[in-house]
């Protein structure tokens, strides 16, 4: 490390006021506090400390979400493969099977290794796409308005590719992402002052602008013209029979499903949640009222039952481990920013989350897959929340001190 | 019957919601959401004179000025429909007016803090596309007291939470070109589009 430090030290004069490269200081800022302990102490009389900075933060949902990653490259293979197995496709086409043919991996489905690199082959450039040009406006904002980069971008390129379907044209993902970090983000200022979480931003700009490419039955496979509903299509279709037909609870569970890459395995996002909870990065409350928002809110409209909507049909048990409710749960209502930030109030939020993801999906037709949009929500009424339990707060504390 | 109620009362509030939806009103729904409180007054108000207008402008359409309407009075040829909009305009008008002195006489601080907006009631075009809105679907009188309440309250939660935004707005750090006016207005359109949630629900 000793010579990277002496490296560091040698061009911070080049990146300060004054120097050659004075505009980029916040790369250097950000390649420095990304290897090193920032130096920098307060010099006022309040002394605070503690290691758990943004970084250290962001970078912990990173490691958490490493199951989910692992999931999304195996899955993403692995369905593909399935396919290209079950309608016997000798020839699949496309750069990725021409690859696949030349290191002649194969396509086999029972085969990890092969399902992983496929999977990676589909996954990788929709990454690199979301880093290269979100890292792009980060860079650009941090170097015009003078802010540092930090890893509130990390996180939102981690999440971005995750929520998307693997067949998204590459474009539309640069598109997305764009939105999602300039609107949904550095117009307000940067991580930490904007109110919706970027990545959904994004998201819910590329469902409402090219609703072919990221809804509907023939993108959530990766095999070009091979028509493959998600679960929660199927529900809505056909009902709780249907779902059941094509597959258990368990794949379910485990994600051996389609649906956007990294959001159909229930089990990676509970050992997500498992690690935010034990750092203390994640709120439980969130994800608990989430939970318990929704449970309650599709066992009563299970109850009441519909003659016209199948959808009425499919039990609690199954709504919270189909689509993106796990994933959203886990690592999109708990973003710290645009979350609720009182403790009362993260409860009134998580169960506003939960209730209105049920209904959206059961009541709403056009939309089969509500996570998204009632955790954006949820973002939008946090403010009010907080405002409002800060007001009552105040208002006990008056009466008590009369 | 009541069914029929209260899914209108569900979609003039959330589905064709009259802020974030149709974008209407956005003169004030910008320039009076800076404080939660204004806010709220704001739209309690927009609610009450939304709530006296759609039901008076009905029944003014159904037996004064739609086609055959004056029937009772012995002209069935009549059809006064072209006069709608300037007798729309005269009630809301003095609706508004007799809500601000009212608001003057009992609720000295709420006239005060509403101030020049008050006034702008009139002008507001989510009161005029309500009793529009009333007249284009041929709302009966029942109908039009749902419609009026929903539009209203659809609005009024609109700007309240605008508001809670903006004030958590407060502490960004918004680049120069963006303060004020521009940066509501980004506000308001990432709202809209997490409203849209509710947008293609069939009631």
């Amino acid at each position: 490390m000793k010579p990277l430090r002496s490296l560091l030290d040698k061009l911070h004069p080049l990146f300060v006021h004054g120097g050659k490269l004075e505009k980029f200081y916040a790369l250097y800022e950000m390649a420095d506090t990304f290897l090193f302990t920032p130096g920098e102490t307060t010099k006022g009389g309040t002394q605070v400390r503690d290691a758990m900075d943004l970084k250290r933060m962001m970078i912990t949902v990173v490691i958490a979400l490493q199951p989910v990653l692992i999931w999304t490259a195996y899955n993403t293979g692995y369905q593909a493969n399935k396919v290209i197995a079950d309608l016997a496709l000798t020839t699949p086409e496309g750069w990725r099977a021409g690859l696949i043919n030349y290191l002649g991996i194969g396509f086999n489905p029972n085969s990890i290794f092969a399902c992983i690199v496929h999977g990676l082959l589909y996954f990788l450039p929709i990454f690199l796409v979301v880093q290269i040009v979100g890292g792009f406006w980060e860079g650009l904002f941090a170097s015009v308005r003078g802010h540092e980069i930090n890893e509130g971008f990390l996180v939102t390129g981690m999440l971005f590719p995750l929520i998307l379907p693997p067949t998204m044209p590459l474009w539309q993902v640069a598109l997305g992402i764009s939105f999602g970090v300039v609107m949904g983000k550095e117009v307000f200022g940067g991580t930490g002052k904007n109110f919706l979480n970027p990545a959904l931003a994004g998201r819910a700009f590329l469902f409402f602008a090219y609703p072919a490419s990221i809804s509907g039955d023939s993108v959530w496979v990766a095999v070009d013209g091979y028509s493959g509903a998600t679960a929660l299509s199927l529900a809505a279709s056909k009902g709780m029979a249907g779902v059941e037909q094509t597959m258990t609870w368990m794949d379910a569970f485990i994600g051996r499903i389609p649906g956007s890459m990294g959001e159909t395995s229930a089990l990676a996002c509970l050992i997500g949640a498992a690690i935010l909870i034990a750092t203390g990065v994640g709120s439980w409350r969130i994800m608990l009222s989430v939970l318990l928002g929704a449970l309650v809110t599709s066992t009563v409209l299970y109850a009441i039952g519909s003659s016209t909507n199948p959808m009425f049909s499919l039990t609690p048990g199954w709504h919270i481990v189909l689509g993106g409710f796990a994933f959203g749960l886990v690592f999109m209502a708990t973003d710290p920013v645009s979350a609720a930030m009182t403790e009362k109030g993260q409860w009134v939020y998580g169960a506003l989350i939960g209730f209105m993801v049920i209904l959206v999906r059961v009541i709403n037709p056009a939309f089969p897959e509500g996570m998204m949009l009632a955790i954006l929500f949820g973002n939008v009424c946090a403010p009010l929340i907080d405002y409002y339990v800060v007001k009552a707060n105040i208002l006990r504390r008056k009466a008590r001190n009369v | 019957m009541l069914e029929h109620y209260l899914s209108l009362l569900i979609k003039s509030i959330f589905i064709e919601n009259m802020a974030l939806a149709f974008f209407l009103g956005m003169c004030t729904f910008l320039a009076v959401s800076k404080k939660v409180e204004t806010a709220l007054g704001l739209g309690v108000s927009v609610t009450a004179v939304q709530v006296l207008t759609v039901p008076v402008n009905n029944l003014l359409y159904q037996h004064v000025l739609k086609e055959g309407a004056l029937a009772w009075a012995g002209l069935p040829e009549v059809d006064l429909s072209f006069l709608g909009f300037i007798s729309y305009i005269g009630v809301i008008a003095a609706i508004v007016q007799i809500l601000e002195m009212t608001l003057d006489k009992y609720v000295p601080s709420l006239y005060n803090a509403l101030g020049i907006f008050l006034p702008l009631i009139t002008v507001n075009c989510a009161i005029m596309a309500g009793s529009l809105f009333m007249v284009e679907r041929d709302y009966d009188f029942g109908e039009s007291v749902v419609y009026g309440f929903g539009s209203g309250f659809g609005w009024a939660l609109a700007i309240v939470v605008m508001a809670g935004v903006r004030e958590k707005l407060k502490y960004s750090d918004v680049p120069d070109g963006l303060k004020g006016i521009g940066i509501t207005s980004i506000t308001a359109g990432l709202m809209a589009m997490a409203f849209m949630c509710f947008s293609g629900i069939q009631l």
